[in-house]
Parts: C-alpha cells; sequence; structure tokens
C-alpha cells in the first residue's frame, strides 16, 4: 500500500524527562490511524514534533517522500500536516469564519501591494477565501456560527471549528488531538461520523483519542506510546488484547 | 466587509463631512490662529496612532518606542532640507526616504524581539525608542551630524510649484495661511493612510496579524510565516511613523531631541489603547481625543479658575496630567477594550449550496 508519513526513531526529551524514546511508526494514504496510551505517554509532544513546535534530538520523518524534519511550523503547515490542539487554541477573538479564513493563508498569495491596491487577483481570491470558509463551516456542521464569536461557540461547536480551520489548510494529513475531550456522547457520536465522512473524502486522518470505544469504531491500526515508547502497534482488535497495553493502562494513573 | 455605499443618502454625508473637514481650517482660524496649528498636531497624532495601530492593535505586539520613528522622519526632513548641511530637497523626494528609513529601523527594532512578547517585548522597545533620542543628542561629535540637544532649526517648509507651505496667499480676497495648507495635506495624508490601513485590516495579511494578536502558535501551524508577518506589521507601522515626523519636522520648522521623548510614545499607545486597540474609528477618535482636550484645557482652565478664584490656582499642565490619568483610570476600569471597541466583524454572503 501507500505510505504517506513515514516517521524513524524519534526522540525528544525535556530536562531529565525522556517524552519520546526512538518511536517509529508509518501512516498510510487513506486510513484512520490511532495513537493512544496513558496520559504523559508521549502523544502530545509527537504531534508537536510531526508539526515543527518542537525541534527532536534524533529521528526523521517524511511526508509523500519529502523530509520535514528541521521545517518550521509554518513550512510543514505548507507541506501538507494540519493539527487541532488538545487545549483548544482558536483565534477566539475572531468570528468562526474569519478563523477558516485564516486556515486559507498558507494556500493563498495576496500580499501588501494587492492588499492596499484591491487589485483584481486580489478581490477574486478574497472571494474565493470567503466562499471555501463557508464551505467548510458547513461541511463540520456550523455554517449558522459563521459570525459568531469564536471563543464563545458553544465546546463541541469549538472542537468543530479547529476542524474546519485545520481542513481549510488542504492537508494531506490531517491530524486531531484529543477532539472528543469533554463532549457528550451525542456530541462524540456526531464528531465520529464527522471524522469518518473526512475520511471518505480522502484524507488521512491522525488521532489521538482517549475515549477507547470511539478508537476502536474509527481506526484502522493503533500506535500505542507508554513512557515515551512504543509498546504495540496493530489493528485495534489486537491492541485491545495485548497484555503490555493493558498493563500500561492499568499501571498508569487512571 | 467592503462598504457598498451605494445609497444616495450615505454618499451626500460623506460629502457633508468631507466639505466640513475642508473648510474646518476657515472656521478654526476665526477662534485664533493657534487653532489650525493645533488642528495640524492633532492630526499628526492620528496618523501616528494608526501606524501604531497596526502594530499594537491588529499584531498585539506592544511597542513602546514609537515615537522613535517619528524622530527618525523627523531628522531626515531635517538633515536634507535645512542649512545645517545646505541640503534643500524636495519634500516629495525626502517623504519618502524617511518613511523607507524608519520602515529599514522598524525591522531592525522587529527582528531582535521576535521572540519575545508582552511585558519584555514593552521593555525592549522602550529602550529601542530611548537609543534612538540618546543617539540624537549626541550625534554632534566627532562629525555634527544631528547638532545635539540644540537641534536643528530654519527647516525648509513644503514647497510644491508655486504653492510655499510657509507663506499666505489671498485667493479671491479669501486669506489662506501656511498652517491651513499643512492642515489639507495632513487631511490628505490622513485619508490615504486610513484606506491603507482599512484594506490591510480586511485581507489576507490583516487576518495573519490579527492572528498574531489572538494565538501565535495556533498561527504558526495554520501556515502563517509569523516572523515575516511581524516584521511587516513594524515595518510599515513605523513608516507611517517616518512620514509623519518629516511633516512634524516642516510644520515645527524646528526639531530636537526633546521632541521624542517616552512620554509622547506613551502617549500614542494611549491614543491607541484609549479609543480602542484594533479598532480604526476607535483609534482615531482616541487620538483626537487625546490630543485636542489639553489644548481645550489650556484655553478655559486658566480663565475659568481667573474668574472663580482671581488668580490661577492650579496650573494648566499639572490639572492636564491629572485629568488624563483619571480619564484613563476610568476608561480601563469600564470599558477596559477602549472607547469604541472591536466589534466581530460580519460578513453577507450567500451560502454555499455545495459542501466541498
Ligand atoms: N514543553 C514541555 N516542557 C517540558 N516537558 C514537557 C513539555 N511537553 C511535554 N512535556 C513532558 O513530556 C511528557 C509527555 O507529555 P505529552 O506529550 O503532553 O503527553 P500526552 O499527550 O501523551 O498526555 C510529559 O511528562 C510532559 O510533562
Ligand atoms: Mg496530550
Amino acid at each position: 500500500m501507500n505510505t504517506l508519513l513515514q516517521a524513524d526513531g524519534i526522540s525528544k526529551r525535556f530536562g531529565g524527562i525522556q517524552s519520546l524514546r526512538q518511536v517509529s511508526f508509518h501512516i498510510q494514504r487513506g486510513e484512520i490511524y490511532g495513537l493512544i496510551g496513558p496520559n504523559g505517554a508521549g502523544k502530545t509532544t509527537l504531534f508537536n514534533v510531526l508539526t515543527g513546535l518542537y525541534t527532536p534530538e534524533a529521528g526523521a520523518f517524511v511526508l509523500s517522500g519529502r523530509s520535514l524534519r528541521g521545517l518550521a511550523p509554518h513550512e510543514i503547515a505548507a507541506a501538507g500536516i494540519a493539527r487541532t490542539f488538545q487545549n483548544i487554541r482558536l483565534f477566539a477573538g475572531l468570528s468562526a469564519l474569519e478563523n477558516v479564513m485564516i486556515g486559507r493563508h498558507v494556500r493563498t498569495q495576496a500580499g501588501v501591494l494587492g492588499a492596499v491596491f484591491r487589485t483584481r487577483a486580489t478581490r477574486q481570491e478574497e472571494r474565493e477565501i470567503e466562499a471555501a470558509a463557508h464551505a467548510w463551516l458547513d461541511y463540520v456542521g456550523i455554517a449558522a456560527q459563521a459570525n459568531a464569536r469564536a471563543g464563545s461557540l458553544p465546546y463541541g461547536d469549538q472542537r468543530r471549528l479547529e476542524i474546519a480551520r485545520a481542513l481549510a489548510t488542504e492537508p494531506s494529513l490531517l491530524t486531531l488531538d484529543e477532539p472528543a475531550a469533554g463532549m457528550n456522547a451525542t456530541e462524540t457520536r456526531t464528531l465520529a461520523t464527522l471524522i469518518q465522512r473526512i475520511r471518505s473524502d480522502g484524507y488521512t486522518v491522525l488521532l489521538i483519542e482517549h475515549d477507547m470505544s470511539l478508537v476502536m469504531r474509527l481506526c484502522d491500526r493503533v500506535l500505542v506510546l507508554d513512557q515515551g515508547e512504543r509498546i504495540a502497534e496493530g489493528i485495534p482488535s489486537d491492541i485491545q488484547r495485548d497484555p503490555r497495553v493493558i498493563a500500561a493502562y492499568l499501571g498508569g494513573a487512571e | 466587509m467592503t462598504s457598498h455605499a451605494t445609497n444616495p443618502r450615505a454618499w451626500l454625508g460623506l460629502l457633508l463631512i468631507a466639505v466640513a473637514l475642508i473648510a474646518l481650517p476657515f472656521a478654526l482660524s476665526m477662534a485664533g490662529t493657534a487653532w489650525v496649528r493645533i488642528a495640524n498636531l492633532a492630526l499628526l497624532y492620528v496618523l501616528l496612532a494608526l501606524g501604531l495601530n497596526i502594530v499594537v492593535g491588529f499584531a498585539g505586539l506592544l511597542d513602546l518606542g514609537y515615537i522613535a520613528f517619528y524622530a527618525v522622519g523627523a531628522y531626515v526632513y531635517a538633515l536634507l532640507a535645512s542649512p545645517h548641511f545646505g541640503l534643500h530637497l524636495p519634500f516629495w523626494i525626502i517623504l519618502p526616504i524617511g518613511a523607507l528609513l524608519a520602515a529599514l529601523c522598524g525591522v531592525v527594532l522587529g527582528t531582535p524581539t521576535l521572540k519575545l512578547r508582552g511585558d519584555y517585548l514593552a521593555i525592549v522597545t522602550l529602550g529601542f525608542g530611548e537609543i534612538i533620542r540618546i543617539v540624537l543628542n549626541n550625534l554632534s561629535q566627532p562629525i555634527n551630524l544631528t547638532n545635539g540637544p540644540q537641534g536643528l532649526a530654519r527647516i525648509d517648509a513644503f514647497q510644491l510649484g508655486p504653492v510655499h507651505f510657509a507663506k499666505r496667499d489671498v485667493i479671491f480676497g479669501i486669506e489662506i495661511t501656511g498652517p491651513m495648507k499643512y492642515y489639507w495635506l495632513l487631511l490628505l495624508l490622513l485619508m490615504a493612510t486610513l484606506v491603507l490601513v482599512v484594506r490591510l485590516q480586511n485581507s489576507r495579511i490583516g487576518r495573519a496579524w490579527e492572528a498574531i494578536r489572538e494565538d501565535e502558535i495556533a498561527a504558526r501551524a495554520m501556515g502563517i510565516h509569523t516572523t515575516a508577518i511581524k516584521l511587516l506589521a513594524f515595518a510599515i507601522g513605523a513608516s507611517i511613523g517616518g512620514l509623519a515626523g518629516g511633516v512634524f519636522a516642516a510644520v515645527q520648522g524646528f526639531v530636537s531631541p526633546e521632541s521624542f521623548v517616552l512620554v509622547e510614545s506613551v502617549m500614542v499607545v494611549a491614543m491607541v489603547v484609549l479609543g480602542g486597540m484594533g479598532n480604526i474609528p476607535g483609534v482615531v477618535f482616541g487620538a483626537l481625543l487625546l490630543a485636542l482636550v489639553p489644548e481645550l484645557l489650556r484655553y478655559s482652565v486658566e480663565p475659568l479658575q481667573q474668574w472663580m478664584f482671581g488668580r490661577a490656582v492650579v496650573a494648566p499642565e499639572v490639572l492636564r496630567m491629572l485629568i488624563f490619568g483619571f480619564a484613563l483610570v476610568l476608561v480601563m476600569r469600564w470599558r477596559p477594550a477602549g472607547l469604541i471597541p472591536t466589534l466581530i466583524r460580519t460578513r453577507m454572503v450567500a451560502q454555499p449550496s455545495s459542501t466541498k
């Protein structure tokens, strides 16, 4: 099959804490790849490495044949990895629509001169940005909130807005950091439907999730981290029975 | 987002405002010749506040050394159009040079501060503003570049063909003074600046600034090259300051480092914050308020005290700062987002029928 992302031997430490030890995995085009592990396992750290916020001490990662190691976050976004954050990071004071419009930044050109002289090309681009942003809000089901302040949206809508904003960057890999955290059962169900729809529309998804039933339902394959180490990988039904995984979860504080 | 002022009444309103603004110096000069000069200084402050608003209001970077760019523009004009070096270049050549040099200084200041935020950024920019002033104060040796604390005098007034900004003309029996000409020029510059900042705000670049202000990490993750976009804010903000500085030098005919002290930077920040950070009408209002109210006080407090007590009990300067400080505290207490806070920009666009 077709590999989208290949990561090899990624290590990251913070002072005395080795948050990631030689983590390797690959994600195939079109799959939903789960990343699980007890709290503090290093999942978010791995996301931060993949999106360029942290520089790993060792390891390499390659997206569609292109090495992304050492690139700045904005370059990685341009290369095609988009993310959401575990602790929602919206542009809270702007409207929902503008949040998604900002997601279009990396795929559009207009500079200062274009903006100041309102050239034909700029006006055309602005119309496209706005239309695309509306379409993405509609896609995640919050079109009615377009003009609402992002920071005052209900929690579940904020999570969806983050997904819309990430999708607006036209990623080849969409990474979601605990998108269901804090959602009730109904919200989680609609989120699951949304993630499945995103996949069936051709996107590849990397999903960190705590909600095991959600992971088991959605993911094609799952990677398990514990204390920065890869302890298992496989299809959900195997992972569920893996004694090391069970031990890691039972041994953890949760 | 664009104002489709196709409504004839809206056009009429705009026309009336335009006529009023253009006719204003005639009314002001009836109240006293000083008032046109005061209006000019107020317009300069509005320009400064609009420039600083790009950095503070749009990009959310607290800059306490902004007046340095005003100084750069003013000194560039003073050095290239005064007897100091015997250079007398036309203003339309010098103003762009000053704006460009100020922009360069903006980038030079911006670069080392890119990783700083909040208080730290404020302190570094404050230091930068002071450095520029101290350099101007001391560059009289070994070669006399700035003439030190004495400043530079006998700066040329603007001249454009037959129009000489220092001379008074009488056209059809109407007296046109020098300050009036500067007023109209400043009005023109203000309109151009307003178009510039409004268009920038509603653009891809403006949204990138606001993204950085709201959450820098999320902005980076969304593909915004935050370094470049922040430097752009510093550069454009600084160039507006530099441009205003050039006009200031010509209006005053004299510049010295004393005009560019820290309090001036603080004053411009206060204009932006008081009016409503990031909100263009708010910033214009804040600048006019803080520039004009002290002048009104100056002309009313003394006579009032004379009338009440028979003598001036409190010096107008003291009262000015007192009222100013008090007003600022009140505003921050009850309207922390400024007198005219930023509202969520709403957009009216036909909802797309298709989904992606
Ligand atoms: N910026 C940081 N500075 C110091 N330690 C960090 C930082 N980011 C993560 N860590 C540490 O790395 C470990 C893994 O954290 P994280 O990746 O957030 O775990 P998870 O997302 O799996 O719950 C934790 O021990 C955490 O304290
Ligand atoms: Mg985490």
